[in-house]
């Protein structure tokens, strides 16, 4: 048996995540170099995972399956292709980041006992959120993919609740409510996501008697397994709410703003590049695969409400007055380009939507990290309370005006493939829609420009006056992301490349081919 | 009157005479019925052990028979697996009067394993204040005492305590032992009184909050002998229907297969109507132990006065040995009639699922936010009753076990935290509790958790088996509406977790006290449970398969 490559991926962080709760309380430093080692260390295994697995080989691939609950029929059964491949290696790439933008996040106050380890929680929450997310983008069991679907959710919900911009907010009654109104929300939403979803997992096991990913969709293919039109709507319906109130998209949307704002800028990230992630991957792997009928019965109503994600979360992020906010909001508005990319059922547009999946990644986290940085400074998350930043910090506005411009798309930076590819993708299937799609970057040009022009330009105020420049541990955050960026929108051929034959399969699976161009209809 | 009439009254007189020597011994299964015969002579032991044992040395001498006892029952059950009881050698003993059979077994395993960490609870003799240099457990110095008056004084100046409540407790698992196993309605009445009296008086015991505690006792006592009486007139109403107590036989007799009818009940035997009244009435007793709605009255009441200790044991036993009367009840003598009580236990398991999720959501104190979330899970295992198939029998098996641990483990938890007036079980008084005891929070939240439902904990796995026996036994919209009521259910736990953790901890807020080794295996076990049941829950689903065929 070869070495479980993919199990080791998932288990390090999880084994990592237990080390670092049990460090003492004394040691809180030893603590976060222990969880900074271990999010390298998966990120090593991560990279050896990327190098292993070959473009044109089998479609899963570094496969495990052991017998877990035979009762269930539930298989531990692993595999990627290659859209599960390129998330697991954007995960274990943010993970270090995120960590390490965190540092100080979660140095205790004086309230509390000596046992009290808040340190150690906050690193060991993060670690186990990367292993839960880790092992459902490897997942090929529907069972096992929701089991840690919803597992996820908890480590999440204290990250949330438990973690707040402590420099400003320290024994403030009012912001400690709002926040655990927000991780309740947070909770909420996808719990109930995540129950319906049950109840659509238990259809699918009585209609299918398997849990197995290849199993159910080799019968549909070859018609052993026949599914009532219906019945598959149904089951459609009940994966795709769970899968759309984690991404988000509208109406589900609500929770992502709260959760976002109140938490810090690290666990934001968190939640909008990683965990949200796991989502609109959903979609693609179940969704599509196992229903693919349902799922073209529902594009049009999919589009339309991914259509209304982007307008509407780019117009509301216009509107926003609070920085994190803000962003929020514009992740909504590119969660629906990625929805969008995955439903309009073209290579384009899927492999648009993969790669805007890992840009949107890294271009978020640029983004939020530096506002982050930018907001612990102040204490203020409010747009108003800054002006002039750039010539006090250059550094750091500089990298601030980056990855503002990664988010609106600017040619040369990485997600403006992936927004392009989602474009003529949904373009050659829905021209409509296309257009009316792109509305959402010319607002996406408005905020962002808008907000680096409010909080960066203009006169020096006289609070951020004295704001230092970004640190070594900062920059140390902030450089490779944005060398990243700059690096996938020069050269985005080695993420294509991976993607590119698994969006293949999962079109074949659903047996649509791209259009082909009228040129000659329309003489 | 003819000379032949008169020789006839005189030999049928000679016959009826003589066959008095004839009468058969009935024939018992000793070794089959260990496990019951322990646990009651132990009860019995613990009464003389109440007699002749000098005051000093009572509550040891009781804790050691009750956990020796319930233990070599313990061992006696698993012998009895172990030698094929539960499946090849299954069959009815003590002259038609108790089943020895995989369900019957799987139960009174559960039921055991529930009386041990229920004795450990029990028990626990650290949590409250040394009372004039004696330390004092969770009962009543002397129960017999008018609360407030000097007497009570007397009684905890002198150290009393109520040791009684071993054997009492042994009485209860005696009578949940027989409860699941009872092969006829005569034997099932018996135990559940056996069962149900002990735990009456010992709702009434508490140490502190003695009044609400015999307000608790009483109103259990009151709405129980109702039920009692219930399933007593309906245990009548069968028979006149069937002409047997024995559930084979009134199976036979609902399933069309008994011809003679015995003379006696010629005018009612085979009468619908009768089975049907006796069957509702039954079944509505046991419901009313199961505290399903809209039986479910007295559950928050009772969890909430009785001493925690019992509340914990009391909510995982009682249940586990309903549940099993209930199944054997549905299973063995109505299968012929599941066509007349499904529509009913569905709409039972709605209201149940749905009614304990809701009124949860408004409770302020722990006990009865946890009673609320008893009722609810009644209603999940009600979805997996409704299945009637081996799968829904033996994923009931499997939630009940399950449930148990978590159950008596968050009792356990509650009996830590406390202030100056005993334990503190309004919610607010928890705010911060992660703060100040995180240890002692992290333990709560792995059970609230695995009352939510959470995948990787023994609520998930048991929720998903009921869930989907119930949906191939064709209530998919009970599991529509299992899913919702475990999304409501989800809302109060994460409450309370958010409560112990983002809340500020307050100034004079309750401490959590140091157990001893007992409460504390008791809580380890339970969280213990809980955690492999989620991750591994694979060997215990097969005891569940295998335990999973009534004997008939």
């Amino acid at each position: 048996m070869s070495f479980p490559l993919l199990t080791a991926t998932a288990v390090l962080p999880a084994l990592g995540a237990i080390a670092t709760a049990a460090v003492p309380a004394a040691q809180r430093v030893a603590a976060k170099w222990l969880a900074l080692l271990v999010s390298l260390g998966t990120l090593a295994l991560a990279a050896v995972t990327l190098v292993r697995f070959d473009p044109d080989g089998a479609r899963y691939q570094l496969t495990e399956s052991h017998a877990w609950i035979p009762d269930f029929g539930v298989r531990y059964q692993l595999g990627v292709d290659g859209i599960g491949v390129a998330l697991v290696a954007l995960t274990a790439l943010l993970i270090p980041f995120v960590i390490l933008a965190g540092w100080h996040d979660a140095d205790p106050m004086e309230t509390g006992s000596r046992r009290w380890r808040p340190t150690q929680g906050f690193f060991a929450l993060i670690l186990a959120v990367e292993a839960m997310v880790i092992i459902s983008f490897e997942a090929t069991d529907v069972f096992l993919f929701y089991i840690f679907f919803e597992a996820m959710l908890i480590p999440m919900y204290f990250l949330i609740g438990g973690f707040g911009d402590r420099a400003h907010e320290h024994g403030d009654e009012a912001a400690a409510t709002q926040r655990s109104y927000a991780a309740v929300k947070f909770l909420l939403y996808n719990l109930v996501g995540g129950l319906i979803m049950l109840a659509a997992v238990i259809g699918l096991y009585v209609v299918a008697g398997s849990f197995s990913l290849q199993e159910i969709v080799h019968a549909r293919a070859d018609g052993s397994l026949h599914m009532a039109t219906s019945t598959e709507r149904w089951l459609f319906l009940g994966f795709f709410f769970a899968f759309a109130v984690k991404a988000p998209l509208w109406p589900l949307h609500t929770w992502l703003p709260n959760a976002m704002g109140e938490a810090t800028a690290p666990v934001a990230v968190l939640i909008t590049a990683v965990v949200d992630k796991v989502g609109t991957f959903a979609m693609l792997r179940f969704c599509l695969q196992l229903f693919p009928e349902a799922s073209k019965w529902a594009t049009p109503a999919i589009l339309v409400l991914a259509l209304i994600s982007i307008v509407y979360g780019a117009l509301l992020a216009v509107g926003q007055r609070d920085i994190k906010r803000l962003v929020a909001y514009a992740s909504i508005s590119h969660f629906g380009f990625i929805i969008l990319g995955i439903f309009a059922l073209t290579t384009q547009g899927q492999s648009g939507a993969t790669l805007y999946m890992v840009n949107h990644g890294i271009s978020t986290a640029a983004l939020m990290l530096v506002a982050g940085f930018l907001i612990s400074r102040r204490g203020s998350r409010l747009i108003a309370d800054y002006g002039g930043v750039q010539k006090v910090a250059p550094v750091l506005a500089g990298t601030f005006l980056i990855g503002s411009l990664a988010t609106l798309s600017l040619p040369g930076l990485a997600p403006f493939v992936s927004e392009f590819l989602v474009l003529v993708g949904t373009f050659t299937r829905y021209p409509v829609v296309g257009i009316i799609a792109t509305f959402g970057i010319v607002l996406a040009a408005l905020y962002t420009l808008v907000l680096y022009q409010r909080t960066m330009t203009g006169p020096v105020r006289a609070e951020v006056a004295e704001m230092p420049d970004l640190r070594v541990r900062e920059l140390l955050v902030v450089a490779p992301l944005i060398a990243l960026l700059i690096f996938l929108g020069v050269y985005p051929k080695p993420i294509t490349d991976i993607v590119n034959p698994a969006v293949k399969q999962t079109m074949s699976d659903v047996q649509k081919t791209d259009p082909q161009p009228e040129v000659e209809a329309a003489k | 009157m003819s000379a032949s009439a008169v020789h006839s009254l005189w030999t049928t007189a000679a016959t009826a005479a003589e066959p008095i020597s004839k009468i058969d011994a009935p024939k018992i299964e000793y070794a089959q019925l260990s496990p019951t015969l322990i646990v009651i002579g132990a009860a019995v032991v613990g009464v003389l052990v109440e007699a002749f044992v000098p005051r000093k040395s009572r509550y040891y001498t009781q804790v050691f028979v009750a956990v020796v006892a319930l233990a070599a029952a313990f061992s006696a059950v698993v012998a009895l697996a172990a030698s094929g009881y539960g499946t090849t050698k299954a069959h009815i003993a003590a002259m038609g009067a108790i089943a020895v059979d995989g369900p019957a077994l799987f139960l009174q395993g559960t039921i055991l394993l529930a009386g041990i960490l229920g004795v450990f609870t029990f028990a626990e003799r650290r949590l409250d204040p040394e009372a004039h240099g004696n330390r004092v457990d969770a009962f009543a110095a002397q129960a017999s005492s008018v609360p407030g008056s000097d007497s009570e004084k007397a009684a905890v100046k002198a150290g009393f305590t109520t040791t009684e409540v071993f054997p009492l407790l042994l009485f209860a698992i005696s009578g949940m032992l027989v409860f699941p196993s009872a092969n006829d309605l005569l034997t099932l009445f018996v135990a559940l009184e056996v069962f149900s009296l002990p735990l009456y008086l010992l709702c009434a015991v508490a140490r502190r909050k003695r009044l609400m505690s015999q307000e608790a006792a009483v109103k259990y006592f009151l709405l129980g002998a109702f039920a009692s009486a219930f399933t007593l007139f309906g245990i009548a109403l069968l028979y006149g229907y069937a002409g047997s107590m024995s559930y084979a036989t009134i199976a036979h007799v609902v399933d069309g297969t008994v011809t003679n009818v015995d003379p006696a009940l010629a005018g009612t035997m085979g009468n619908d109507v009768l089975l049907l009244m006796g069957m509702a009435l039954v079944v509505m007793g046991l419901l009313f132990k199961v505290g399903a709605v809209p039986f479910h009255m007295w559950t928050p009441d009772v969890y909430q006065g009785a001493p925690t200790p019992v509340t914990g044991f009391m909510a995982a036993a009682t249940k586990v040995a309903a549940f099993g009367a209930l199944l054997r009840l549905l299973y063995v003598v109505l299968p012929g009639m599941r066509w007349d009580w499904r529509p009913v236990m569905w709409a039972v398991a709605i209201v149940t699922m749905l009614g304990g999720a809701i009124v949860a959501i408004t409770q302020t104190d722990i006990k009865r936010l946890l009673a609320y979330s008893s009722i609810a899970h009644a209603g999940f295992i009600l979805a997996g009753v409704i299945a009637t198939s081996p799968d829904g029998v033996s994923s009931v098996l499997f939630y009940l076990g399950a449930y148990s641990f978590v159950t008596i483990g968050a009792f356990a938890v509650v009996t830590l935290v406390r202030d100056a007036g005993g334990e503190a079980t309004h919610l607010s008084k928890w705010a911060g509790l992660g703060r100040r005891s995180p240890l002692v929070a992290a333990v709560f939240a792995v059970f609230l958790l695995a009352f939510a439902g959470i995948p990787l904990t023994s609520g998930f796995a048991g929720k998903f088996a009921v869930f989907r026996a119930a949906a191939e036994g064709g209530a998919g919209a009970l599991v529509v509406v299992g899913v919702i009521s475990s999304a409501i259910a989800a809302f109060f736990y994460i409450r309370v977790i958010v409560l112990m953790f983002f809340s500020e901890p307050k100034p004079e807020g309750p401490t959590v006290a140091v157990p001893s080794p007992l409460t504390m295996t008791a809580i380890a076990a339970g969280v213990v449970v809980t955690l492999v049941l989620g991750v591994a829950p694979q060997y215990f689903l097969n005891l569940a398969n295998q335990a999973g065929v009534f004997v008939r």
